[in-house]
């Protein structure tokens, strides 16, 4: 036996798990047992819903693998603690085993409340708290259609995202006359309610529920005090929670009178050799039900223990959270009940956005705040309140939108004191960010890593990043272009050496111009890229292979479950009927998910590593070639039909867009080439949405230059006019070359150009009247990309080694077994997690 | 009446299974391998080999944020001098060392000992 201080610690949850993290932190050096009723050690039960967005069990694990049995920690799975012998200091386990303690925490949680409505223990009935309740919820989800969750506050919406993702149809039914009664007003809820509709939720407020009874067309039906019904197959409890104090209870520790087990400042409870923290403790006659008040009680139960004198004053109820995709903060008041208390509110109707501030009679501080649909100012807001700050002359200035792009009123980040705490997640203050900055974190991820601020809710990631930019332009340092830590180059400069040192490896080049050892996801392909452009060798090389993302290192686009598409190159959109045929025998032989592109073409989805090659080789000798739609590079070239069928064309669009599209096919650039050709002036192919676009004139080719869709569209700029084609491919020929010269890694034209310093006419300038004299290089440099053009597929597949890259294992050809299908609406699509059941791990 | 949930092998108490040659595994990249651990049972594996030399990691295969297996098909970073997988999904990098997510420190994928014997890979599993 040990001669050391012997701590048991009940419960294995988020609270529990943070107490052993800090105890051993400590250094104290305690022989620590854990009890853990629940089958499996601590997990994330916040992000608990994401269980269903197919984060496994164990991607919510809190617990570093090893690191229990590093510490020589006894962790009791599947074992829960019954009785405590506080005269014996004994605790004993359902198990039957007795485990003696110097010091015993109580890490309990607490329990979802049912409401003691009849029926309420029917079968297909749940709560909402662990992984095994959500297991069961899957379950039963799987031939339910309508779902209904009682209790319509935080932890009821998110189970209502949960039904939702389930598919199935959702209802909420809420006692109160509005959702979220505790944190948000009534003109907040008003909003929210709307949000949570338009979502396809339905939402019942001012709901009795009296009965839950056995219904017609689904199994339940519920019956409300008003006398009007819903049927449902599965209910979902959500009202609220009760600590679990009952082994407290049991052996005469004082609890309180609503629950919860009393503690003093430094979490002790009656017995001055018990603590209590997390959710089942109660301090100044509250519990907190959020994890980071439980947190800090860990933290400061841990350093009681070590002999400190840490204590727990309370916490800031503060909340932002995005339900269901809607932003939602309450902060401080938020109800208004502050004697003299007085409001001002913003509502945006037509953007479903309600925000309130709550500021003392004086106006002078502010006393708490609702956001619905547009959370932004969460940060600032919080600041105000928790550090006391005297409000701006005309408070309501906080909470208006800012159109002008004006500044915030009286809140510079500068305004905090240092001691103002930014994360509240990870208690990290103004002064701490400052001291990492000045300790050299002069990145957002640096600063986030060697702080943890950040990096739990990320509601105050805004705010780190102001202090972050604020402490830099004070230390006068300038934003950073180098490319990486890899490399102080910027793209450009990079291009630059690659070309004039001819250079054609990334080693080379790392070895010349770089630093620090490696390379990393933003180099590498960054210089493939650029080794491509340049001396346009096969990706798949063995100097290359490595750099290259997934989806050029597999020829092929990364789906969510880790299987590819496919998507033959189909120059113009024109395909012949044997082609499609092909197309068809081929995604049907394979039974992968044929769709038409908004690129004019089609994709066949589903394939996995190992099937790639096969499949190829019979679109390659049923005269397809690789589509690059895997690439930075030149992706489709749309067209219309033009004058050959249409009656107002006045050009040959599909005959041009064929040529181009076959000239520059291959040509790998910083971001991906998008091309169109119109007839006329009707413009069905969009030309004016793309990095190139050109459209039939009576006289000649009009070109337009850097349009996008995509998140920010931007209309192209016309360029030239009534071109013909010769001048028209020379002009693009160089316009191209110089984009691929003078970008930013992942720049489309369309930013490329308006970030170029002399915009337009400059551009205009180097390409049309050859400002730079490079017109006749750049035009070369395309020549050498067009004369070295291989299909990377044909290639790939005619060479043995490049093919062992595409083996499901360096060791097997077993296939991926955790692939797996199911059929929706004739085609194959990837399983959701909660289809995956059984599916050995 | 110590139960376990995670095992990490002492030295002694490991089994070294063979996976591939060292020339097999392509320089500064990835690749995924099968760990045959007996009676019909198997794991996914990513290993990455840093440079042309024999310093091999190996990690799980399983990508927790996707929930895909793909890691092993990731691009091998230097991130600090730490070496770290990205995932090709979400693009989160996993230190190869311990296992953590470097962008969520709560994430964490199993790690396994590696070396290179004679021109072999052989990667170490607990015993038994
Ligand atoms: C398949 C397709 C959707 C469809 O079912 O129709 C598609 C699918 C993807 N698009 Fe797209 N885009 C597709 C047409 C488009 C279009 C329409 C078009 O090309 O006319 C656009 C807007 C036009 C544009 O780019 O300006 C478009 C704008 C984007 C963007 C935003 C680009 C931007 O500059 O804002 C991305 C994200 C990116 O590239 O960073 C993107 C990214 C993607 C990715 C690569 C996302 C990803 O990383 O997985 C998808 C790959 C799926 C795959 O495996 O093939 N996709 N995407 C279309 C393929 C066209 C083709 O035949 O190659
Ligand atoms: C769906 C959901 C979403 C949430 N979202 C948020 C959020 O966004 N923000 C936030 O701050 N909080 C959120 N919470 C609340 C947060 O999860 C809790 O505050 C936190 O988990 C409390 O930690 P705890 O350790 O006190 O309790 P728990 O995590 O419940 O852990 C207690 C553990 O003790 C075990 N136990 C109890 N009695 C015994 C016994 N006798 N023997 C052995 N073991 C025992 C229980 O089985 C349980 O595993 C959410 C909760 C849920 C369910
Ligand atoms: S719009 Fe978004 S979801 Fe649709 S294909 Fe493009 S990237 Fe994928
Ligand atoms: S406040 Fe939640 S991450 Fe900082």
């Amino acid at each position: 036996m040990t001669d050391k201080m012997r701590v048991v610690v009940v419960g294995n949850g988020m609270v529990g798990h943070k107490f052993i993290e800090a105890a051993v932190a400590s250094g104290a050096g305690l022989d620590i047992t854990a009890f853990c009723e629940e089958p499996r050690i601590a997990y994330d039960r916040v992000h608990l819903t994401e269980f269903f967005s197919g984060r496994g069990a164990a991607a919510l694990s809190l617990v570093e693998p090893g690191f229990y049995e590093r510490h020589g920690v006894r962790v009791l799975v599947g074992d829960a603690a019954v009785t405590i012998d506080r005269a014996a200091k004994t605790v004993t386990a359902r198990s039957g085993a007795v485990v003696p303690y110097d010091k015993l925490v109580l890490a309990t949680g607490s329990y979802p409340f049912v409401p003691p409505i009849p029926g309420n223990d029917r079968d297909h009935c749940f709560v909402y708290r662990t992984i095994e309740d959500l297991e069961a919820i899957a379950a039963a989800g799987a031939a339910a259609r309508v779902g209904v969750v009682i209790g319509g506050g935080l932890l009821g919406l998110e189970a209502a995202k949960a039904l939702k993702d389930l598919r199935l149809q959702t209802h909420v039914v809420e006692f109160a006359p509005r959702l979220m009664a505790v944190q948000v007003d009534a003109g907040g809820g008003a909003v929210l309610r709307e949000k949570i509709e338009a979502l396809g939720v339905q939402v019942h407020t001012g709901k009795n529920t009296q009965a839950i009874e056995a219904g017609e067309d689904r199994r339940h039906c519920l019956r409300f005090a008003d006398g009007s019904a819903i049927e449902t197959d599965l209910v979902l409890f959500s009202a609220g929670i009760r600590p679990r104090d009952q082994l407290a209870r049991e052996c005469g520790i004082a609890v309180g009178e609503r629950g919860g087990i009393v503690i003093d400042d430094h979490c002790r409870t009656s017995d001055s050799d018990i603590y209590a923290i997390g959710e089942c403790a109660l301090w100044g006659g509250r519990i907190f039900g959020l994890v980071a008040p439980g947190y800090r009680m860990a933290t400061v139960a841990a350093d009681h223990l070590a002999g400190g004198n840490e204590t727990f004053t309370g916490a800031d109820m503060s909340t932002k959270l995005k339900l269901m995709g809607v932003d939602v903060a309450s902060i401080g008041d938020a109800q208004g009940t502050t004697p003299g208390a007085r409001e001002f509110t913003y509502v945006d109707g037509v953007n479903g956005i309600y925000k309130k501030i709550v500021v003392d009679a004086d106006r002078r501080q502010l006393l708490g705040a609702v956001l619905v649909g547009d959370a932004a100012d969460y940060g600032n807001l919080l600041q105000f309140k928790l550090n006391e700050l005297a409000l701006p002359e005309h408070p309501d200035a906080l909470i208006l939108p800012r159109r002008d792009g004006a500044g915030l009123p009286g809140l510079g980040i500068g305004a905090l004191p240092d001691s103002a705490q930014i994360c509240s997640c990870h208690n990290v203050t103004k002064g701490q960010l400052c001291g990492a900055v000045g300790g050299g974190a002069t990145t957002l991820a640096e600063l986030k890593s060697c702080t943890k601020a950040g990096t739990g809710c990320g509601g105050c990631a805004a705010l780190v990043g102001q202090v972050l930019n604020g402490e830099l332009e004070k230390l006068g340092l300038e934003v950073c272009t180098d490319l990486c830590e890899h490399f102080g180059h910027t793209r450009q400069e990079l291009y630059h050496l690659v070309r004039v040192h001819q250079i054609k490896s990334f080693q080379e080049l790392h070895a010349r111009h770089g630093r620090n050892s490696g390379g990393c996801e933003i180099c590498k392909p960054a210089v493939a890229s650029i080794l491509a452009s340049c001396w346009n060798e096969h990706v798949l090389g063995r100097r290359h292979a490595g750099l290259q993302d997934t989806n050029d290192r597999f020829l092929g686009n990364l789906q969510k479950n880790g299987t590819y598409s496919i998507v033959p190159r189909i120059a113009g959109g024109e395909i012949t009927p044997d082609k499609l045929i092909a197309l068809g025998v081929v995604a049907k032989k394979y039974d992968l998910y044929t769709k038409i592109t908004g690129g004019q073409r089609i994709d066949l989805f589903g394939a996995r590593v190992e099937q790639l090659p096969v499949i190829w080789r019979e679109l390659i000798d049923a005269g397809f070639e690789t589509g690059h739609a895997y690439g930075k590079a030149v992706r489709t070239v749309k067209s219309c039909v033009g004058s050959t069928w249409c009656r107002y064309g006045v050009d040959d669009s599909v005959g041009l867009a064929l040529d181009i599209e076959h000239r520059y096919k291959g040509l790998r650039a910083p971001h991906k080439l998008k091309f169109a050709v119109s007839g006329c002036t009707r413009e069905c192919a969009e030309a004016q949405s793309k990095d190139v676009g050109v459209i039939a004139t009576e006289r000649g080719w009009n070109l337009y230059v850097c349009g996008n869709g995509g998140m920010k569209p931007r209309h192209a700029d016309l360029f030239a006019t009534d071109l013909d084609r010769d001048t028209l491919i020379r002009y693009v020929d160089r316009f191209l070359m110089f984009y691929v010269r003078t970008a930013d890694r992942l720049q489309r034209t369309a930013s490329w150009l308006d970030n170029l310093e002399g915009g337009l006419d400059d551009l205009r300038a180097v390409i049309i009247e050859d400002s730079l004299g490079i017109g006749a290089q750049l035009e070369e440099e395309m020549a050498a990309v067009i004369a070295s053009y291989q299909c990377e597929w044909k290639t790939a597949i005619e060479d043995p080694v490049k093919l062992r890259q595409f083996r499901p294992f360096i060791n097997s050809d077993r296939a991926d077994e955790q692939v797996v299908f199911v059929r929706e609406r004739e085609q194959i699509r990837p399983a959701r997690a909660d289809e995956l059941e059984g599916v050995p791990a | 009446m110590t139960a376990s949930p995670v095992k990490i092998p002492p030295a002694a108490a490991r089994r070294w299974i063979d996976i591939c040659a060292l020339d097999d595994l392509p320089p500064d990249a990835g690749v995924a391998a099968l760990l045959d651990l007996g009676e019909r049972s198997s794991r996914q594996i990513a290993l990455f080999r840093i440079g042309e030399g024999d310093e091999v990691h190996a990690v799980d295969n399983l990508d927790p944020c996707s929930g895909a297996n793909v890691l092993g098909r990731g691009i091998l970073c230097q991130i600090q001098g730490e070496p770290a997988g990205a995932s090709p999904i979400y693009k989160q990098h996993f230190r190869l060392r311990d296992g953590r997510c470097v962008e969520d420190e709560g994430v964490i994928i199993a790690v396994f000992p590696a070396r290179v014997r004679d021109g072999r890979v052989e990667v170490g599993v607990a015993e038994g």
